[in-house]
């Protein structure tokens, strides 16, 4: 589902303002989904986990590897952050392939919990990313063909 | 400065954020007691009383940049931000911002790291916050200030949820002011 697609009025104010860098490679999103995340969670009275490249979080963490382009790359969650049925939502700041997504869920269910529906701001249709998230919904503001 | 020192002292929610804060022992290196938030950000009434004690402090000063150091100063800059009205800007590591930037290096322990921000984000004359999760040295506080000092904004304080002994004392950093929720706990405390 896209808010786009609903013609919300807010949705034109937030596509215009974002810039598209031409050619820049995508280095790991861990740290912009926290810009996006916090805010949503205070708003709803929720938790926020972080979940992040490897090495990043001080406590027992564990972890999810998941292909790249070229390699492997990893998430990590810490142990005991979410409990057994929880209802979750994953927010990052853009969806491609729906690797790192795909990861994000795999670490929530793995400890038991509900994922919802995954978040992000910006879509990259022609990636198919959507498709890779075991049924879950994904919702979006914007997209990019 | 410490907030206990600035007009919230006995404010039971300081004491909540602190007792939300978990201690990690010998991260990342031994003899580190890391100061983790993230147990605070678990706490949702904790984070929230958080984010309003900064909030409550800045919304009257006339300050329209909040930047946020990476990584954990994203945890908290952005609801700072959204809720004084606010830009957020990102200071990140080296190569991570994909347009124009300029950067600042700083001087580690064993060796130097770098600071970047957006060419453009920032304008001459903006009122800015810094916000990060932690301050020890004050050496990545330090080349924040300098990266928002060369585009002509004016850094009113600098605002960190935990200080470390190396900060206590320090009111300032490089002539800006330093506010600082609490300190680490005792050891005792971690689990």
């Amino acid at each position: 589902m896209s808010a786009c697609r609903d013609e919300d009025p807010r949705i034109h104010g937030i596509k215009t303002k974002i810039r598209v860098v031409p050619n820049f490679p995508k280095p790991g999103v861990e740290a912009r989904g926290f810009i996006f995340g916090p805010p949503i969670a205070l708003a709803i009275g929720a938790k926020f986990v972080p979940l992040r490249k490897p090495r990043k979080l001080p406590g027992q963490v564990i972890s999810e590897e998941y292909i790249l382009e070229y390699g492997r790359d990893c998430l990590e969650m810490h142990v005991g952050a979410v409990e057994p049925g929880e209802r979750a939502l994953v927010v990052d700041d853009l969806i491609a392939t729906g690797g790192t997504l795909c990861a994000a869920m795999n670490l929530l269910e793995c400890v038991g919990a509900e994922v919802v529906e995954c978040a992000c701001l910006i879509e990259l249709p022609e990636l198919k990313g959507r498709g890779r998230l075991k049924g879950k919904p994904l919702y979006v503001l914007v997209e990019y063909q | 400065m410490f907030a206990a020192e600035n007009g919230l002292r006995g404010d039971p929610r300081l004491q909540a954020i602190s007792e939300a804060i978990r201690v990690v022992p010998h991260f990342p290196k031994p003899g580190i007691m890391f100061q983790d938030i993230t147990t605070l950000l678990l706490d949702p009434k904790a984070f929230k009383d958080t984010v309003d004690i900064f909030v409550d402090r800045y919304r009257d000063m006339g300050i329209s940049v909040v930047a946020g150091v990476e990584a954990r100063g994203f945890m908290f800059g952005p609801s700072i931000a959204l809720a004084i009205g606010a830009k957020f800007v990102p200071l990140r590591k080296p190569r991570k911002l994909p347009g124009e930037v300029i950067s600042e290096a700083y001087v580690l322990e064993y060796g130097t790291d770098c600071l970047e921000m957006h060419v453009g984000a920032v304008q001459p004359g903006e009122r800015s916050l810094i916000i990060d999760d932690l301050v020890a040295t004050g050496g990545t506080l330090s080349a924040a200030i300098r990266l928002l000092e060369r585009v002509g904004a004016e850094v009113v304080e600098c605002a960190c949820v935990v200080g470390l002994p190396e900060a206590k004392g320090q009111r300032r950093l490089n002539g800006t002011p330093l506010y600082i929720l609490v300190e680490p706990r005792e050891i005792e405390n971690c689990y």
